[in-house]
């Protein structure tokens, strides 16, 4: 095992790491934003758009990222829309992570008791008050472990975006082996950088997991 | 668009070349869920079990190959094992150990979850009526485990198929990389042929995938009942 080599990659490591967690971060906060989108359009049944929302979700629950990635960034560049490397793998991440969160937050806004919404009607909240102050927050702490399931999840899934030449964690691993064939070291410190990344972020949303449940 | 790219598929063998592809990628999901079915169970029993020791074992080992992406393991195993113990494996191998591993965690974890659900007054009830052992968990609590678990387990089958399509990345050749091989054959005559073959490429990953979850909803709506 040569440490010095693995000493000097260091700085390599945490580079590709911190696009690692930007992508995620992106990838996450969109797919939040369009989960909640649609499993709100599923509840309250928009329609024509309640319909749209079904397929999006069995096409992206049933296909797998590599390929959505694939797909968008060299195949559609042939049809004449061109994406950068970096846009592309959030829109990836969005479209995949975005069905992942609609069901969890569908779970969680079904969860809410008939109870709730009628005693708010009956106070006389209008729809948006009763969505925004009885049935979101407590759907919201419904859905947090799956949520946050889906976020750890999402995070992991980012070690594709290498495959569209983005330089993340993946991507360094690989370029070190190529280039000067430190295979075993290149590959305990990308499962080191894997854990730093992710092991204080499971520890963190189970602790908030714990808050909301007892607050 | 100039040109009608899509008929790219049906020239020559493409297409049935893109089905056998897809065949390597289901051969791989194939064999280790076969392989995880078995294991999960035995790990997923070893999780209950009443010593301490060996649950702390089986948990270390699912979080631990839980917490890394699949792809990183497909490179450790790919490159990392082989480089270190001086072994050769092929990448089709790499990928049913690494696929097996993490199926025989993941499985194992469901497994602990339906049996550790089961109300324990159901066995006891059953040995109180007077029913062996045997005549518990085959009549009692194996039926009812197997109803909570078979739609997480067939989820977990549609999860392994697609997260076989990184298997290209360590070079196996399926179905991505054979779409690869048509794209730059034909690149000079159809310029747009990456856009067909990869939309059929995602298309063929829905067609295998969604049967199988939508069955797997079924069971669920049926046996919550």
């Amino acid at each position: 095992m040569d440490y010095n080599f693995m000493l000097t990659s260091i700085p390599l490591y945490v580079k590709a790491g911190k696009l690692t967690l930007e992508i995620a971060f992106w990838g996450i906060a969109a797919s939040l934003f369009l989960g909640l989108a649609c499993a709100l359009i599923t509840y309250y049944k928009v329609r024509f758009f309640d319909k749209l929302v079904a397929v999006y979700i069995e096409v992206s629950r049933n296909t797998p990222l590599l390929i959505q990635l694939f797909f968008l960034y060299y195949g559609f560049a042939k049809i004449g829309i061109k994406f950068e490397a970096y846009t592309c793998a959030v829109f990836g991440l969005a479209f995949l992570g975005g069905s992942y969160m609609a069901e969890a937050f569908r779970a969680g806004l079904e969860a809410v008791s008939k109870s709730q919404i009628e005693s708010g009607m009956s106070i006389g909240l209008t729809r948006y008050q009763l969505t925004r102050y009885v049935i979101l927050p407590q759907a919201f702490a419904i859905a947090l472990p799956a949520i946050s399931a889906n976020a750890i999840f999402l995070l992991k899934e980012t070690s594709v975006v290498s495959a569209i030449a983005l330089a993340d964690l993946m991507f360094v691993a690989k370029d070190l082996i190529g280039m000067y064939y430190k295979t075993p070291e290149a590959l305990i410190l990308l499962i080191v950088s894997y854990l730093v990344l992710l092991l204080p972020i499971s520890a963190g949303l189970s602790f908030l997991e714990r808050r909301v449940r007892h607050g | 668009m100039d040109d009608w790219g899509i008929r790219v598929i049906f020239e020559g063998q493409n297409f049935a070349r893109l089905i056998m592809g897809l065949a390597v990628s289901l051969r791989i999901a194939l064999v280790s869920v076969i392989v995880s079915a078995v294991g999960g169970v035995i790990v997923g029993l070893l999780m209950t079990s009443n010593r301490l020791i060996i649950r702390w074992i089986c948990r270390l080992y699912l979080e631990v190959i839980r917490i890394v992406p699949i792809l990183v393991w497909l490179f450790a195993f790919y490159f990392g094992v082989t480089k270190v113990f001086h072994v050769h494996l092929s990448a089709e191998i790499a990928s049913d150990i690494v696929f097996s591993l993490w199926g025989i965690a993941e499985m194992g974890d469901l497994v602990r979850g339906a049996v550790t659900s089961m109300p324990k007054h159901q066995l006891e009830s059953g040995l109180a009526v007077g029913l062996t052992r045997l005549q518990v968990y085959r009549y009692v609590v194996i039926p009812q485990a197997v109803r909570r678990l078979l739609p997480a387990a067939i989820n977990l089958l549609t999860r392994m198929i697609k997260t076989t399509s990184l298997v290209v990345l360590i070079g196996v050749v399926e179905v991505l990389k054979i779409g690869q091989q048509i794209i730059e054959v034909s690149i000079l005559k159809t310029p747009t042929a990456s856009f067909w073959i990869y939309a059929v490429i995602f298309f063929l990953y829905f067609i295998v995938c969604w049967p199988i979850s939508l069955y797997s909803k079924k069971l669920e709506r049926k046996w919550q009942s």
